[in-house]
């Protein structure tokens, strides 16, 4: 993609925004006198706000990314995500596993852990949690400074170092309040700063409607049939050779709808911890729900851009394409040279050189229509460096909704779309930043290096491993960009750790016999059973015709027994597997070594130990449970209108 | 915590929306987007809702004690 041009006002409202972050860890700033209110915000914040938090605190710049790449990918199924994968698990945290995390006065999950198993559950928790949300981090201020490098040629090194450094000052000034109210800002900005990019390429491409007819050709161009772009539930419905997706229907619901997304959702100390902040058992209870709302409608505003790129490529009086892998301006003008150097007579040759300059495999037609163009009549550099554009024949799925952006928006309008996603790489940051210190300061540190110590000595550890976490992150950053495609990397590694994690709460939580002996070997067993899954399985297409393995990041690399359609089949299939390996262990484990905890030790921990919550105060209406159910029709209502 | 959300928010996006306002007002070369001036329609959007912020956060009190 050509490098964009900002203009004064763009870089006006990208500085405001940065000013008003920091401002807020600033006012922020006098509140935080103990370590409780730098690390847990003292559980003091209203429920809309804890609510909007934990929403934005996932809806990081990787998923706004990845949804449109997904959307143009795979069309409404895409929404999956959301209908199936997050919803149902956002309300059965907040009416079920809420009273238990809020009621046990726990600052963190892997503390909640510790009081309903023991110390080695806690660690192991804490340790693959402190690691993964580092590298979760990295991944994102990666993908923002290779982003800044690429589209408005700042240096890689100073833009990674400026955005963790604005991070790092609003955090360590106002901890984790800091962290929720500017994910609040920042929710806004997403919403504001994308709905009119959404309404414009609805525009262009000529309405809801048309939009759905050109996904018929181009899932008919795929060789599917005409509504996999553009229905929800029957392309999978058809099996995994029916959608693009390649995945089967029980993948889908107990795979993605049931492990994975219990397992992130409810176990996930990064989203918890938003509505662990809240100021009382309802406001925590209602965190997710509130959540949930705007959740179930986001596929809108995430998955439509890529659904309208991909229509829009169907039409060739619109002049666009999935964008290709970035490739310099040096590479470029070089590829230029070589079409003007190029003969009609030996189009072969052309390609080949073109090619060779790109770094990338081109189309020999339209290059060959290009090369015959330029000898009849000359044409200019810009005129064959769009011919060239237009005839790499590789795909960057993860450029879509910015060529949209860059499209549709004009100065000013662009300012905001760039700041909103600049907004949520670096909440992203520090997202994962405010998790990682508490959980360092309270599960590793004080559990286990400095128990005893006074609260002010925790309050400055926060801020030191704050520092740290950012320095960390930044490692992390840099060993993400010698990998290209880092969002599989973090669903492997949710795959690995959280899969098997959810079999762990939901024994824990509902049966009181489970041992801390069952909860630690099973969780050891569903980690490594993950990790035996992925290294036996790979993909179809990782493998060449002899049958042998061309990717081991992608699995199989202990040998290829079992292969999958698609890499996503494979995810939730080794989620799958995982958690069903940590229930049986766990379970067989619990029931072979004897309890260590008694009934009264697990009061307020265990649901059948817990007395009912009566929230009598609240009416009927109001009730965590009935607004749950409400929601799960209204989910289950927009899943039949995309049928 | 002592700070409401709402100020830093409806002050955020009634700069931001009166801004846009004001560029989209200017009409530079090149700011039209499919013959819309998106620039004044989403610049008055956003400074209705900033509005609508700052003024829930004066209904609210100025910074209400936390709970």
């Amino acid at each position: 993609m050509e490098p964009i041009h900002l203009h004064q006002i763009d870089y006006t409202i990208l500085i405001a925004y940065v000013g008003f972050v920091i401002g807020i860890g600033w006012m922020l700033a006098r509140y935080m006198k103990t370590s409780s209110d730098f690390l847990t915000s003292a559980r003091s914040i209203p429920t809309w706000v804890t609510g909007l938090a934990f929403i934005s605190a996932n809806l990081g710049a990787l998923e706004l990314v990845g949804m449109a790449a997904s959307g143009a990918k795979y069309g409404i199924s895409t929404a999956h995500f959301y209908w199936v994968g997050a919803i149902p698990a956002m309300i059965f945290l907040a009416v079920f596993m809420m009273p238990f995390y809020y009621g046990s006065r726990a600052r963190s999950v892997p503390e909640y852990l510790k009081m309903r198993f023991d110390e080695r559950v806690r660690a192991l928790n804490s340790v693959a949690f402190a690691v993964m949300t580092i590298f979760a981090s990295g991944i994102s201020m990666n993908a923002l400074a290779k982003l800044l490098n690429q589209l408005l040629g700042w240096n890689y090194n100073a833009a990674l170092f400026i955005c963790s450094g604005v991070v790092l000052l609003y955090v360590l000034k106002g901890g984790l309040t800091s962290a929720i109210y500017t994910e609040v800002l920042q929710f806004f900005m997403i919403v504001l700063g994308f709905a009119p990019v959404v309404y414009l390429g609805l525009k262009d491409v000529g309405g809801w409607h048309s939009m759905n007819q050109s996904l018929q050709t181009v899932a008919t161009e795929h060789g599917f049939a005409a509504d996999a772009w553009s229905s929800a539930w029957k392309p999978v419905l058809a099996g995994p050779a029916s959608n693009p997706m390649g995945v089967d229907i029980f993948a889908m619901i107990f795979g993605l709808g049931f492990v994975l997304s219990f397992g992130y959702w409810c176990t996930n100390f990064l989203v918890v911890q938003r509505a662990m902040a809240a100021r009382n058992m309802t406001a925590a209870r209602n965190t997710p729900l509130v959540a949930a709302v705007p959740k179930m409608f986001f596929p809108f505003l995430v998955i439509v851009p890529g659904m309208i790129a991909a229509a829009l490529c169907t039409l060739p009086d619109k002049n666009y394409r999935i964008p290709p892998p970035p490739i310099s301006q040096a590479g470029y003008a070089s590829a230029v040279d070589a079409v003007k150097n190029a003969s009609p007579a030996n189009v072969d040759a052309g390609v080949a050189a073109v090619s060779a300059a790109l770094g990338q495999k081109v189309d020999p037609a339209k290059l060959g229509s290009l090369i015959a163009a330029n000898a009849t009549g000359k044409l200019a550099d810009d005129q064959i460096k769009k011919g060239i554009y237009n005839s790499i024949d590789a795909y960057d799925y993860d450029g879509v909704i910015l060529s949209l952006v860059k499209k549709y928006c004009p100065p000013g309008l662009l300012g905001l779309a760039l700041t909103a996603l600049l907004a949520s790489f670096m909440s992203g940051m520090a997202g994962n930043v405010t998790a990682f210190n508490t959980v360092f300061t309270y599960d590793l540190y004080q559990a286990y290096f400095a128990k005893g110590k006074s609260d002010r000595h925790y309050f400055l550890t926060g801020k030191v491993i704050t520092v740290v976490g950012i320095l960390l992150s930044i490692a992390a950053a840099y060993f993400a960009s010698m990998y290209n495609n880092a969002m599989d990397i973090i669903q492997l590694v949710f795959g690995f750790v959280n899969a098997p994690l959810f079999a762990t709460f939901l024994l824990g939580m509902f049966w009181k016999r489970t041992t801390g002996t069952g909860a630690f070997l099973g969780l050891f067993g569903g980690i490594a059973g993950s990790t035996v899954f992925h290294a036996l399985t790979t993909t179809t297409s990782n493998l060449d015709a002899a049958g042998h393995v061309l990717n081991s990041m992608k699995g199989g690399y202990l040998g290829a027994y079992l292969h999958f359609p698609s890499e996503m089949a494979q995810n939730f299939w080794l989620a799958s597997f995982a958690f069903t390996c940590c229930l049986v262990l766990t379970l067989v484990i619990s029931l072979a070594t004897s309890r260590t905890k008694s009934d009264a030790e697990l009061k307020g921990l265990v649901y059948s130990l817990t007395p009912k919550i009566k929230s009598d105060t609240l009416p009927f209406f109001l009730q965590p449970g009935v607004v749950g159910v409400v929601l799960l029709i209204v989910c289950a209502i927009l899943n039949v209108i995309f049928w | 915590m002592g700070l409401d959300i709402r100020w830093p928010i409806g002050l955020m996006f009634t700069l931001i929306g009166a801004l846009l306002a004001i560029y989209g007002v200017a009409r530079p070369a090149g700011s039209v987007s499919l013959d819309i001036n998106i620039n004044l329609v989403w610049g008055i959007v956003l400074l209705v809702f900033g509005v609508l912020m700052l003024a829930g956060a004066v209904r609210g009190g100025k910074n209400p004690p936390s709970a």
